[in-house]
């Protein structure tokens, strides 16, 4: 059985729908790398040199990054004259290939919520969508049959905290909130004194966006993480670092530092059905070993998706899929 | 970090040719290959770097680059004045109707930062030009967005004009600028919601909004962190709306900023604000010459001299620097020094501007904890010193020493770490001037830097 077929199977285990959304969402970054690929093995006859150039600024047009860029062609080229494909069509499929093995890895992408009370903290620079995604995730955890508390963490932004607010009550959750310019860590702690005492499963804390080469700003999450920690051990289960993914180079640098600063155990990549440059998720894949946890897919309330790999792939290269597919059946009629 | 300056990317691959006596065409392809990657690196559009590369390959090739004794920096000044002639030689001044009110519409994605940059620009708008703006919140969208600029007008204390989130945004500017015309404001800054550019149907409420209005300016409001899909954005609201003006928010982080010269090199407007930092006079007007070495890695020594101008009094400083010539420099300067460096920012802030500094490579800068608290701690120090100790750091002998550890509360090390350093400066300066003789001055020496 050929990687497309294997592929394609695992993906029926997963409902219509996630398909449809990832496929939705996945729409312009599809149309942005996938055809301008396309594109590229119709054009050239041959496999030289001046091929792999052209897929490399193919690559970094969708935001894959440099770096990241240089490993896939190297790994490619190295692929292709293993296998001594001459035909730039075969290319793109080895390429397929090689973009789903940098994102198929197994890696936890599920949340760890496993415990009594389980915190999640969210983090991340201004304006990529912390406060949007708390409020689906807390709607998506609800209707999975969990109790959900929200701390109104943000007390910096004006409005950040009645926008949480109106969040909790599209979902019916509880948010912790204290007045504006309050300490957040003081609003932290008030919030996981209420969920003990309240006994919820989750709670997730927002925090004000900041830029991550702030030292102050970023001395101000290390000690509401410090005052989580305090009070709960082994808490925060989750810190999640929200990243923007119409964001550049630049959204490499925020991973590591808030990485640093507060231990981040996976990536909440929003406004994805925004860009044609969705190559960012391979960027963070291959540079820092962190998964993506979500995916936000569009502004619905239910647009915010577990990541999942396959469906990525598939998102991203479904025609390469059907054309395979239709050429292996007629292969084996005949 | 994984970035480095065009300056020292240039440097390393000139390295390789030296040695070689002359350089060829392949060389200069190999450093338009640095340009270009460089560039890319800072999120600078591709095909905006392609034919960028190309534009300046040729003026490379025709000019003396390769008989030139420092090739690579013909090269880097060539690139930085090709890129600020790119995004537009000189600062570009807003457009204020002779007829009150100026309307000005802010359109862009979601998280660009539209909300707090209308606050901004209000506020800037009533300082510097004297205006008396009126804010109008219509983003009916986003939970709480309509709160939001309320309280930045509460802050600001400027009039905010909003209908809920149940009116329609055409109704609401409708209603703003009757509101406007009664009440004399001769400002009305329009604060729209965030959109996706492919979303038709918001896009078309922008477009009606547009012909309500009538703007004078539309600016195009674009987070500075922004990627390859910068051109995309501003091509379609560019399309759609005929964008005036560029404001380019979150440059007090440390992104490189390529976006600004891909949305200039599409829309051809002019980048005419720079949004800093997080309080409400934080924003700038655009200058492309420092942009272009934001881009290129190389600091911006412009803003910190200017920074710096602002904030010293110039006879002064002229008295610094003869104290420093002849090291009479006390305890006294050096406090002074520290309070006047406080005022121009925060120190980190003033850190990054200088090149090679930010990536902690300069000598003596590496892994220095930029910590304002130790500045205060120096100050409790220095005003635990009697007068005399001040003026006359010599007398200070361990007794002394001990007093002014117990008196500022710091351990006796700190004391004597501080005291070794100032010596230390005193002598350098000594040494300096001595070299310097009468050629060179500049008013001012920042002591810790």
């Amino acid at each position: 059985m050929s990687f497309f077929k294997k592929l394609k199977d695992r993906l029926t285990t997963s409902t219509q729908e996630v398909t449809t959304k990832f496929t939705q969402g996945l729409t312009k970054t599809r149309d942005g790398l996938a055809s301008a690929v396309n594109d590229l093995v119709y054009r050239f006859r041959e496999v030289d040199e001046d091929f792999f150039e052209e897929l490399e600024e193919v690559l970094i047009q969708a935001d894959v990054g440099v770096t990241t860029t240089m490993d896939l062609v190297e790994e490619l080229k190295t692929e292709v004259k293993r296998r001594n494909v001459k035909d730039p069509k075969e290319v793109r499929d080895v390429l397929v290939e090689v973009v789903a093995k940098m994102l198929v890895e197994e890696e936890e992408t599920a949340l760890d919520l496993d415990h009594e009370l389980n915190v999640i903290l969210f983090v991340g620079v201004n304006g990529v969508g912390k406060t949007t995604t708390i409020g689906k995730l807390a709607n998506r955890l609800k209707q999975e049959g969990k109790s959900v508390m929200l701390a109104a963490g943000d007390t910096f932004r004006a409005g950040a905290i009645d926008q949480l607010q109106v969040w909790g009550e599209r979902s019916g959750v509880p948010v912790i909130r204290q007045g504006e310019g309050s300490d957040p860590a003081a609003v932290v702690y008030d919030a996981v004194q209420a969920a003990k005492a309240r006994k919820v499963d989750v709670l997730i804390c927002d925090t004000a966006g900041r830029l991550q080469n702030k030292v102050n700003l970023m001395n101000e999450l290390e000690k509401v993480k410090r005052v989580i920690e305090r009070e709960i051990p082994g808490a925060p289960h989750e810190v999640l670092l929200a990243l923007d993914a119409t964001t550049g180079q630049n959204a490499m640098v925020q991973a590591k530092a808030f990485k640093q600063a507060t231990n981040v155990s996976g990536i909440v990549l929003t406004k994805l059905d925004g860009t044609a440059k969705g190559g960012i998720v391979l960027a963070i894949k291959n540079e820092l070993n962190l998964p993506v946890k979500f995916v936000g897919l569009g502004e619905k309330i239910d647009d915010l998706q577990p990541f999942d790999a396959e469906q990525f792939v598939y998102g991203l290269f479904g025609d390469v899929f059907e054309e395979k597919e239709n050429v292996e059946t007629e292969e084996s009629a005949e | 970090m994984a970035f480095e300056g065009l300056s020292e990317r240039l440097q390393a691959s000139l390295a390789k040719m030296r040695g070689k006596g002359k350089i060829s065409e392949a060389d200069v392809k190999e450093m338009m290959r640095e340009v270009r990657l460089a560039l890319l690196e800072a999120d600078v559009n591709f095909k905006v770097v392609k034919q960028f590369v190309n534009d300046v390959k040729e003026r490379a090739v025709g000019q003396d680059v390769m008989t030139s004794l420092t090739p690579g920096q013909q090269v880097v000044k060539i690139v930085h004045d090709e890129l600020t002639n790119l995004m537009g030689a000189e600062v570009s001044p807003l457009t204020l109707s002779n007829r009150p009110p100026t309307v000005i519409m802010m359109t862009g994605l979601q998280g660009a930062g539209k909300t707090t940059t209308t606050g901004k620009l209000a506020n800037h708008l009533r300082k510097k030009h004297n205006r008396s703006p009126l804010l109008v919140a219509a983003d009916i969208y986003r939970p709480a967005a309509i709160k939001q600029l309320e309280t930045l007008g509460k802050q600001l204390e400027l009039p905010v004009f909003s209908m809920g989130d149940q009116v329609s945004p055409q109704e609401i500017v409708t209603g703003a600028l009757d509101y406007a015309k009664e009440h004399h404001h001769d400002i009305v800054l329009i604060d729209t919601a965030g959109r996706l550019h492919v979303d038709e149907e918001l896009m078309q409420e922008l477009v009606d909004v547009k012909e309500i209005a009538k703007p004078h300016e539309i600016f195009l409001v674009v987070d500075s962190m922004t990627g390859q899909d910068a051109v995309n954005v501003a091509e379609s609201f560019n399309e759609k709306l005929g964008v005036t003006g560029v404001v380019l928010t979150k440059l007090d982080g440390d992104t490189r900023g390529g976006a600004a010269l891909s949305i200039k090199a599409v829309t051809g407007a002019p980048i005419k604000f720079v949004g800093l930092g997080e309080k409400l006079d934080a924003i700038e007007p655009f200058y492309p010459e420092r942009m272009a070495s934001r881009i290129l890695g190389m600091g911006d020594m412009l803003t910190l001299i200017e920074k710096a101008e602002s904030q010293m009094d110039a006879t002064r400083a002229k008295e610094l620097e003869s104290k420093m010539r002849d090291a009479s420099f006390t305890f006294d300067d050096f406090i002074e020094q520290l309070q006047q460096v406080k005022q121009m920012g925060p120190l980190d802030e003033l850190l990054g501007m200088i090149p090679g500094a930010g990536k902690g490579k300069m000598k003596g800068l590496k892994n220095a904890q930029i910590d304002e608290k130790q500045l205060v701690y120096v100050e409790a120090i220095i005003q635990s010193m009697t007068k005399r100790e001040r003026t006359e750091p010599e007398i200070l002998n361990a007794s002394r020493r001990k007093r002014i550890a117990r008196g500022s509360g710091r351990s006796i090390q700190e004391v004597n770490r501080l005291i070794k350093q100032f010596e230390d400066m005193r002598k350098m300066m000594k040494q300096f001037s001595g070299q310097m003789g009468k050629g060179k001055k500049k008013g001012f020496g920042l002591p810790f830097f």
